[in-house]
């Protein structure tokens, strides 16, 4: 039940976002969902796209370090205290959550949330056992 | 003035024969008790009597930094231990600094020079000597003070760091002579203005600085901003430390080289042959008095040039023209010899971690500053930013931990640093010196 999130490094320098953005546009690949997390001097880009090999095969070719991450899109109910019911699951569990971004797409009356856990396996089956319900990659690729 | 007038003064055809004398006790001594040195000599066929002449000495085998540290620690040793009073060090290699070792006459030897060299840059007995070169394994800090207090001035032992209090130091101990780097003493010009402290209520009349290269212009900045007259001092640990060679502040034109001491020789760093008075080559020194530590014939990597025109001051000694750059990719970053293969052997202990890396070294507010790039690797990469930032955290950690200076480390894309283009595009220096 795991999704795959492509991570870039990009130094802070004028044009290098726009310079993933064309190569996957090039390569005819669809993001849809997007973070980036900064410092002063780096960044680290995520991604969800619609085709993982494309887009990582690209970005190699066009010079960046590209990691592949598991990470976790769950459902969450988009209403007061959705999040902080998953949240308060996991922290019961002692399962820490590393980070997480809002997914573009919607389903119904449901948020989507990407969560990098440190213990992925035992996330998911938290999840699941509370009836949270968890996104197979297949779909979110295509959402 | 003038320290020692006999020896300072001294005729030149005087001052080759005592050289000669002297060179040669001193290559029977390192021959009969150094083994490096007895091999080094065998190996040429060379024996320490065949020497007659001081024109003799181009013949004798050079002494590199790396037959040093082949000898770490304390191979290069001609005296036994209990006849070392004093070991110094400089900063080298990954765990394998260059090690020195002084007997009670090698110190008294240097506290001669260093007195010499003071009174050169306008010190006497009457003066208050702030020392703000650091105290330690440097030989800076103690070079000067044992200096100073044969001169028989007062001298401060300061050291370096903890700016403001210098300052405060400086405004209520009223010293009148400052020995410092050259990029320190600029630093305490600026921490004195900020704390509202001018340098023309001080009492400063003479700066002695050295442990790293200055040019013309920067001596024009300091005396400006520090009222005071800026002499520069040389000198390496290899050799003895400062106080190998000083400028007068008569002249302010040349570094007299304490030839009663040391004989100089310029050579030529690529075809090794030496270079007459006046050409500009590398600078090579053998020890003629030292007795715990000889070095002959020592490659310094510095480039100057050899001037014995008779001086104003009224030396007779030689003197060399301002160090003017390495012949080797040596840095020095706030008086700490630095070279990037240390830099790399830091980098290339920490797993994932590949050698491509940039130095660039900057001087901000007239301090020197180390920006390592490194680029960043499969292996290293992390979707965590945290873990991106433990990872620069180290390389500066264990940076300051084995070279002892202080850099900021920032990661870089990969690819984005000049491959093979040799030492040049390793480094990129962008002091204006």
């Amino acid at each position: 039940m795991q999704a795959q999130q492509i991570s870039i490094f990009l130094e802070n320098k004028a044009g290098r976002l726009s310079e993933v953005t064309k190569i996957l546009a090039e390569a005819g690949v669809n993001i849809r969902a997007l973070a980036l997390a900064d410092t002063s001097d780096f960044g680290v880009l995520r991604l969800i796209v619609d085709d993982n090999a494309k887009a990582e095969d690209a970005l190699k070719k066009g010079g960046f370090t590209v990691k592949k991450t598991p990470v976790v899109a769950a459902l969450v109910n988009d209403r007061p205290g959705g999040l902080h019911g998953i949240l308060d699951l996991l922290t019961k569990a002692g399962v820490n959550v590393e980070y997480m971004y809002a997914f573009v797409a919607q389903s119904g009356n449901n948020a989507i949330m990407i969560f990098r856990f440190d213990k992925i396996d035992e996330a998911v089956a938290v999840l699941s056992a509370s009836g949270v319900e968890i996104i197979d990659e297949n779909r979110l690729y295509t959402m | 003035m003038i320290f020692n007038i006999e020896y300072e003064t001294m005729p030149r055809e005087a001052l080759e024969s005592i050289q000669l004398r002297r060179l040669q006790a001193t290559l029977s001594r390192a021959y009969a008790t150094v083994p490096f040195y007895r091999s080094n000599f065998d190996k040429t066929g060379i024996k320490p009597g065949d020497i007659q002449s001081l024109s003799d000495l181009k013949h004798i085998p050079f002494t590199r930094k790396q037959d040093l540290r082949d000898n770490y620690p304390f191979g290069m040793f001609a005296v036994p231990m209990d006849n070392v009073v004093r070991i110094h060090a400089s900063s080298g290699t990954t765990g394998q600094p260059t090690v020195v070792g002084y007997t009670a006459r090698d110190i008294s030897t240097w506290a001669e020079l260093m007195a010499r060299a003071l009174t050169a840059g306008g010190a006497t007995r009457d003066d208050i000597i702030h020392n703000a070169y650091g105290y330690g394994l440097f030989t800076g800090g103690l070079g000067i003070h044992y200096g100073a207090e044969k001169l028989g001035a007062s001298v401060i032992p300061v050291s370096g760091g903890n700016t403001r209090r210098q300052v405060i130091i400086m405004k209520d101990f009223g010293p009148s002579i400052l020995t410092a780097t050259p990029s320190y003493s600029l630093h305490l010009a600026e921490a004195a203005e900020e704390m509202g402290v001018s340098f023309r209520d001080l009492k400063f009349r003479f700066g002695i600085f050295g442990a790293e290269p200055w040019s013309e212009n920067m001596r024009k900045e300091i005396e400006d901003k520090l009222n005071l007259k800026a002499v520069d001092i040389y000198g390496l640990s290899e050799v003895i430390g400062p106080g190998v060679s000083v400028e007068c502040h008569e002249a302010q034109k040349g570094l007299h080289l304490f030839e009663d001491h040391f004989i100089p020789e310029i050579i030529d760093p690529e075809t090794e042959e030496p270079l007459p008075y006046g050409e500009t080559g590398e600078l090579v020194i053998t020890s003629i008095t030292k007795e715990a530590f000889p070095v002959i014939r020592y490659r310094t990597r510095d480039i100057t040039s050899l001037n014995p025109e008779p001086c104003i001051c009224g030396r007779t000694m030689v003197r060399m023209t301002k160090i003017s750059g390495r012949t080797d990719d040596m840095l020095i970053i706030r008086g700490v010899n630095v070279f990037p293969s240390q830099i790399e052997s830091v980098l290339m202990e920490i797993d994932g971690v590949e050698p491509h890396y940039q130095l660039e070294v900057d001087r901000k507010d007239n301090l020197d500053t180390l920006t390592v790039r490194v680029e960043i690797s499969d292996k290293t990469f992390s979707d965590e930013v945290k873990e991106l930032q433990r990872l620069s955290d180290t390389i500066e950690s264990n940076i300051k931990e084995t070279l002892g200076v202080s850099a900021t480390v920032k990661l870089a894309e990969p690819k984005t640093i000049a491959r093979s283009e040799g030492k040049a595009a390793r480094v990129i220096d962008r002091r204006k010196l």
